[in-house]
């Protein structure tokens, strides 16, 4: 499936057409617990993780958010 | 443009500052020092010793608000910033309503969860109020790898990935260069000189 995932052109292997943005997650092995998510520039919010999905082509933005400030 | 009239357009602008730690307190003073109008500054905490490393505090100030040590601090450096201070914890609720009529927001929360918090009221709830947000700062050195990221109205500027924790402690100089690079983006976008 091919994304641009924060701005990168990436092929993420999967046999699935969709994945949801844990999936997705696992997949990357992104493992940081906070998160903003954007899928085409609108936002996803946390308990919409394992209902939207993604597909090929789409605009996905995962940024991790880290303590300290 | 010359520095009078800079100072006279942010005259008219009201900033709001979630947080006031290492982030919020010096970029809270950056701004006060170019001549901001008003400063809506919330944080729930008092002034302690260890916060001495990076945070725009003194030692007489230890055991204040530091909402309100930030106040006398800024009325000392720039008396025509107007300041208003919320001992707060922030809460969306307190968000929408203490900062919906700012002309910007500046997140600088210490944990993660309450970062995650407030972008998400933000832009949920507060659309087209641009947001400027510190993640990753702790440590020190590795200047290159601290870079600015924008995705709509929302602005994350740090490394991206320095945690603070025991062994990474948050120090001034990345803290100092982390929160002016806020202030700074805050510039650009209260001057409209930002890039699209």
């Amino acid at each position: 499936m091919n994304l641009t995932l924060n701005h990168v052109q990436e092929d993420i292997l999967t046999e699935k057409t969709v994945l949801t943005i844990n999936e997705l997650r696992a997949l990357k092995k992104f493992s940081f617990k906070f998160l903003v998510v954007k899928v085409n520039g609108v936002l996803v919010l946390r308990d919409q993780y394992d209902t939207v999905t993604v597909k090929e082509g789409d605009f996905v933005e995962i940024i991790h958010l880290i303590s300290g400030g | 443009m010359q520095f009078h009239e800079v100072q006279h357009i942010l005259s008219k602008k009201v900033v709001g500052i979630a947080g006031c730690g290492g982030l919020g307190s010096n970029a809270a003073v950056a701004l006060a020092r170019v001549g901001i109008g008003k400063l809506i500054l919330a944080d729930f905490d008092s002034v302690e010793s260890s916060n001495l490393n990076r945070q725009y505090f003194f030692l007489d100030q230890i055991g204040t608000p530091k909402v309100t040590a930030l106040r006398s601090t800024i009325a000392r450096i720039s008396p025509s910033s107007a300041v208003e201070a919320h001992i707060a914890l922030l809460d969306p609720e307190k968000i929408v309503s203490l900062y919906r009529s700012c002309d910007l927001l500046i997140e600088a929360f210490d944990k993660a969860e309450m970062k995650e918090m407030i972008i998400e009221t933000a832009l949920l709830r507060l659309p087209g109020l641009p947001l400027i947000s510190g993640v990753g700062m702790a440590g020190w050195g590795r200047n290159e790898r601290i870079r600015i990221k924008q995705t709509g109205k929302l602005f994350i500027v740090g490394d991206g990935v320095s945690e603070a924790d025991e062994e990474h402690p948050p120090l001034a100089p990345r803290v100092g260069v982390v929160s002016n690079m806020m202030a700074n983006t805050a510039l650009d976008i209260l001057l409209g000189t930002e890039k699209e």
